[in-house]
């Protein structure tokens, strides 16, 4: 019998880590402008829970659960952190803050894009974004990360809490750009999202037991943007191009393992519901002006997809835009 | 929260400006110190005389050790600063950017270490 509420508390925990850990750090993080104080709390929030459920039950809402008791674990933190009169006074004004947000809604703010804009902060060295982004926002560890990047775990656990570190002392913002800096500050996080795809892309099998897809990852904080920036042009296009990417992995080694180059796939491979579903992103994209690199990209892309239904690439699409890119494109 | 906007420039390079490029520069400043005034967000400000006035100083087992010049040698040098109290690095590395300092040097953005 306690076994199967053990089992039952687990798999809860399990699926409200998958949905919504992402939007728990980013919230905890805004609030504290403490990435890695947020994600310690919640770790041991989590942690409570598997204790506490399997006795208890899981609660009916177990996201506020967590969070409540994550908000706690933040205020004892900071209480034994810090005594002077001014931690006294910042702790009352943070866990009053907090009550307030969260009697105001039982939904917890969806501060996810603005954790990932402080990620991909111009203060921050661009080869850190990425793992800092898969980390905070998927609950990668740096184990994970430091092997899909290809450097040492202890290198690449230092690198992120280095950069976390900068984020809380150098006072890096958790919000949205003003719409003057937002175009570029929205390029550097849609670049982030490039990187881990592109690292997730070049893993041969990826299948590698106990390692998640960073592609698919990828796609998914690609959808993540386009769903909370839903009139970004860029944003459009780079998920589109990691969609139109994604539908031939499949397509792109034979059964020995061995590289098929574009021209020689089989069409019929390609997963069409991606295509269907990137084309019609690249669509939208163009509805809003404001062509760029990850549109252009997709379009060609688009050009070679165009092969399942007529059997020939449109080589006249691409060629004047870039002959070599597509050369060169598998 | 409070920021020091270190201004480093060339100084050799300063020093030979034309008198009238110099007063442009000076005029800039002062402008800029007025704008960042008005915004409430001032907290102090200096320019520094040039690093051959500089001395240094150590102290090694009880003993005073002065040496003539700067702390380190470098190709650009520490010519002044302001202090602001704005609400995050944002806004700190935009007013930077706006610094006279940034154009014809770099402005290096450093967070208080509130105690």
């Amino acid at each position: 019998m306690p076994r199967e509420g053990d089992q039952h508390a687990r798999e809860t925990a399990e699926a409200v880590a998958r949905h919504s850990y992402g939007k728990l750090v980013a919230y905890l993080a805004a609030q504290t402008g403490d990435v890695a104080r947020a994600e310690d709390a919640l770790s041991e929030a989590f942690a409570s829970a598997l204790t506490d459920w399997p006795l208890h039950g899981a609660p009916q809402n177990p996201e506020g659960w967590l969070m409540a008791v994550a908000k706690r674990k933040i205020i004892d933190m900071v209480r034994r952190k810090k005594s002077s009169e001014k931690a006294a006074g910042h702790l009352r004004l943070l866990s009053e803050e907090m009550e307030a947000a969260a009697e105001a809604s039982a939904e917890i703010p969806d501060d996810r894009l603005s954790l990932m804009f402080a990620c991909a902060h111009p203060a921050i060295d661009p080869g850190i974004r990425a793992p800092l982004i898969l980390q905070t926002l998927l609950g990668f560890d740096a184990a994970t990360i430091a092997s899909a990047f290809l450097v040492s775990p202890a290198a690449m656990g230092q690198r992120l809490s280095r950069a976390k570190h900068k984020i809380r002392e150098a006072g890096i913002p958790f919000r949205i750009p003003d719409s003057s800096d937002l175009p570029e500050r929205l390029d550097a996080v849609l670049e982030s999202i490039y990187a881990a795809f592109a690292e997730g892309w070049s893993d041969s099998t990826g299948t590698e037991s106990g390692r998640r897809n960073l592609a698919g990852e990828a796609i998914w904080l690609g959808r993540l943007v386009t769903a909370l920036l839903p009139e970004a042009p860029e944003a459009l296009g780079l998920l589109a191009l990691m969609l139109h990417s994604e539908a031939r992995r499949g397509a792109r080694r034979n059964a020995n393992g061995d590289y098929v180059p574009l021209a020689e796939q089989d069409p019929a491979a390609w997963d069409a519901q991606s295509i269907e579903e990137a084309e019609a992103l690249l669509l939208r994209a163009s509805g809003f002006g404001g062509l760029g690199r990850y549109q252009l990209e997709a379009a060609i892309q688009s050009a070679h997809a165009i092969r399942r239904l007529t059997g020939r690439s449109d080589w006249e699409a691409i060629r004047p835009h870039s002959t070599k890119r597509c050369q060169t494109s598998r | 929260m409070k920021y020091l906007l270190m201004v480093y420039g060339n100084e050799q390079a300063m020093t030979a400006l034309s008198k009238e490029t110099m007063e442009q520069a000076m005029a800039a400043y002062g402008a800029y110190t007025e704008a960042v005034k008005k915004a409430g967000i001032y907290l102090g400000s200096n320019r520094l005389r040039p690093t051959k006035s500089a001395s240094t100083v150590r102290v090694a087992e009880g003993k005073t050790q002065v040496l003539d010049g700067p702390y380190a040698e470098t190709k650009e040098q520490l010519g002044g600063y302001y202090m602001i109290d704005v609400p995050d690095l944002d806004a700190a590395l935009s007013w930077a950017a706006r610094c006279p300092g940034a154009s014809h040097g770099s402005v290096e953005v450093r967070p208080i270490w509130e105690m």
